[in-house]
């Protein structure tokens, strides 16, 4: 009786597929659904709507239509003339040589201008999983040890810079790219060695995390920049760039344990078994089964604690390094160019913005990626 | 070479020493006495089916036998060589041990092949073009060749578990382990996997089997193993064994086995 009823009502399903009305799919279904769903919708969105045009085009005034690009020999008097109407892009095109490259002396320029063209190659290249083998290790080294010959000189004709004249952009970059590509090896060590069953490891790494974590950056880069040179024997001395950059990685690499650890523990215990199992050694099992499980799952807070620390670089500024913020921040303090901060800072902070929106837009891609294998 | 001799050598004698000796083994998890005076003699290529209710130390018994989990008091010895905190024999006895898991372990991110591979490549030092030859010829006998490209997760739990029968299977291992191999399984993968195990039982492997399905027991097991809190209850040829059951705890055990199914 019932088998009669199910077969029939199986025949009335079978009319032909016809695809849902127009006004609920597409463009114009996403616009009803989200902003036009009702009257007080409709109202929100028209008034945001004006006032998104209305601050756009009097952006579009200031920024492009009513600025000043370039003034001849510091003459401002154009640009205080237009204050408020209109930007004063001068300035960069002035001061963008100081804001990219510090005091580092004019004529040799061209050396922290390649070196932040091969600190951009470099992440390029890391970035493409074609060139992900055991040679790109030797490439960063490679490109690295280039760096700071390049920076330093004093071989192959180029004059000895010392490192108080280094700064801007260039600085940025070496404290970030040192700090983290030296951070994240110590960090998945320390990670691997709080969850060790030997006990002084497991003590020494906890220790370590926690005593970093628990002082403000800040107090570690003063730490390293007064305190450290006391302890040093009469006559010693180590470069204060080195300094800080020590205490970047010191700091960054408990935060970085601490988010690879997050990843090692959400593995289930049936992975370390299958690997003991199939005889696999602690390096292997960590190695190919281990690690790359762990790593995938935490991009997204691996890649946060990454950004966060490309900004907070700019922290050195306390100990007096010039770094590209300070270096923004000075370009401003000859009196030809005071009240000129608003250009400048946008330009640092576009400089900073454009880093970050790439490795958040490549983190989201990698990680799309590397996860393949859990889509079904 | 010599390996070869004493293979045969070992065959050909009838007091040839057992594959796998435990001999009075105890654990503790803290207070929970887990496994009590445990004695058991597997010999080569003799099938030994355990079985016994949720909790009898079943699972941590054969984990034992490759040191997932350590013993405190007794001994236990693999192919001779005795389990202890040298890690050296241990290695040489994981290389010798195959293990299947209840929750198939397969590595997520690894394709099957790759699964296959690795522990022969890395442990084994097999050149990689004969440990993919190796994997595909144990993937064509789990019946799966074509599904090597693939990820675990794109497989049926069933799939996956015979993946996992070829993966210990790749370490060319004289001893197979299965710990509740088919519990986590549909009820229409059972069969492909114990097919499998069968299949495996009939090359003269020698196994040590945890589970619950009788049929598989009488099919292919020399032995079953009863075990209950901790001990080994009773040890007995299938057929025998379930008929004339000599314990309480046994005929127990196997009327709510048969109420199950």
């Amino acid at each position: 009786m019932s088998d009669i009823t199910l077969n029939a009502s199986a025949k009335v399903a079978e009319a032909a597929p016809r695809s849902a009305p127009i006004s609920q799919v597409g463009f114009v279904g996403w616009m009803r659904a989200n902003l036009f769903s009702g009257w007080l919708s409709t109202a929100v969105t028209l008034l945001l709507a004006y006032m998104i045009v209305r601050w756009a085009i009097g952006f579009v005034d200031w920024a492009f239509i009513n600025a000043v690009w370039s003034v001849p020999n510091n003459q401002t008097q154009a640009c205080r003339d237009l204050r408020g109407t209109g930007a004063c892009w001068a300035v960069i095109t002035e001061k963008h040589r100081f804001i990219l490259f510090g005091t580092y002396p004019y004529e040799e320029h061209w050396r922290p201008a390649l070196c932040i063209a091969l600190f951009v190659g470099l992440y390029i290249v890391s970035a493409m999983r074609r060139f992900w083998r055991k040679e790109l290790a030797l490439i960063w080294v490679g490109v690295l040890t280039l760096i700071g010959v390049l920076m330093w000189g004093g071989v192959l004709g180029m004059p000895y810079v010392p490192q108080e004249r280094w700064g801007g952009l260039v600085i940025t970059l070496i404290l970030a790219t040192f700090g983290l590509a030296l951070a994240f090896p110590l960090a998945i060590l320390v990670a691997l060695g709080r969850r060790s069953k030997l006990p002084a490891i497991k003590a020494l790494c906890v220790l370590y995390v926690e005593l970093i974590r628990g002082v403000p950056l800040i107090s570690l880069l003063f730490m390293a920049s007064v305190m450290f040179p006391l302890f040093l024997p009469e006559g010693m001395n180590i470069d204060k760039l080195l300094r800080a950059q020590l205490a970047i990685i010191l700091f960054a690499g408990a935060y970085l344990a601490e988010v690879v650890r997050g990843g090692l523990q959400s593995l289930s215990k049936g992975q370390y078994e299958a690997a003991d199992a199939l005889g696999l050694s602690y390096w292997q099992k960590t190695g190919f089964i281990i690690l790359p499980q762990a790593l995938r799952l935490v991009i997204p807070p691996l890649v946060n604690t990454f950004i966060g620390f490309f900004k907070d670089t700019s922290l050195v500024l306390i100990i007096g390094i010039f770094d590209l913020l300070t270096a923004g921040k000075t370009a401003i303090i000859e009196p030809a160019w005071q009240g000129f901060g608003i250009e400048v800072y946008l330009t640092v902070g576009a400089i900073y913005f454009i880093f970050c929106f790439a490795m958040s837009k490549y983190s989201q891609g990698l990680e799309a990626e590397l996860n393949r294998h859990r889509a079904r | 070479m010599s390996e070869t001799l004493d293979h045969i050598a070992s065959a050909a004698r009838t007091d040839a020493p057992p594959a796998i000796l435990l001999d009075k083994v105890n654990k503790w998890y803290g207070a929970l006495h887990v496994l009590r005076d445990v004695s058991l003699n597997v010999a080569l290529g003799e099938r030994v089916v355990v079985c016994g209710p949720s909790g009898s130390g079943k699972s941590t018994m054969i984990r034992c036998i490759n040191r997932l989990e350590t013993h405190q008091e007794g001994t236990i010895k693999v192919n001779g060589i005795e389990l202890s905190d040298d890690l050296k024999a241990l290695d040489d006895i994981r290389r010798e041990v195959g293990m299947v898991f209840q929750s198939f372990n397969l590595f997520p991110h690894l394709t099957i092949l790759e699964n296959c591979t690795l522990a022969p490549i890395w442990v084994r030092r097999m050149p990689k073009k004969e440990a993919e030859e190796l994997a595909m010829h144990y993937l064509t006998r789990v019946r799966i060749p074509e599904q090597a490209k693939k990820y675990p997760g794109q497989l049926s739990g069933g799939q996956q578990q015979r993946v996992a029968i070829a993966r210990a299977l790749c370490m060319k291992p004289k001893i197979m382990l299965f710990d509740e191999p088919t519990s986590a399984l549909d009820p229409e993968m059972i069969k492909e996997v114990l097919d499998t195990m069968v299949g495996l039982a009939e090359t003269g492997m020698t196994m040590i089997c945890v589970t619950h399905e009788m049929g598989f027991a009488r099919q292919v097991a020399d032995r079953v193993v009863f075990m209950d809190r901790g001990e080994i209850v009773e040890i007995g040829e299938p057929n025998h064994l379930f008929e004339n059951p000599q314990t309480e705890r046994l005929k127990t055990f196997l009327s709510q086995i048969l109420r199950g199914h």
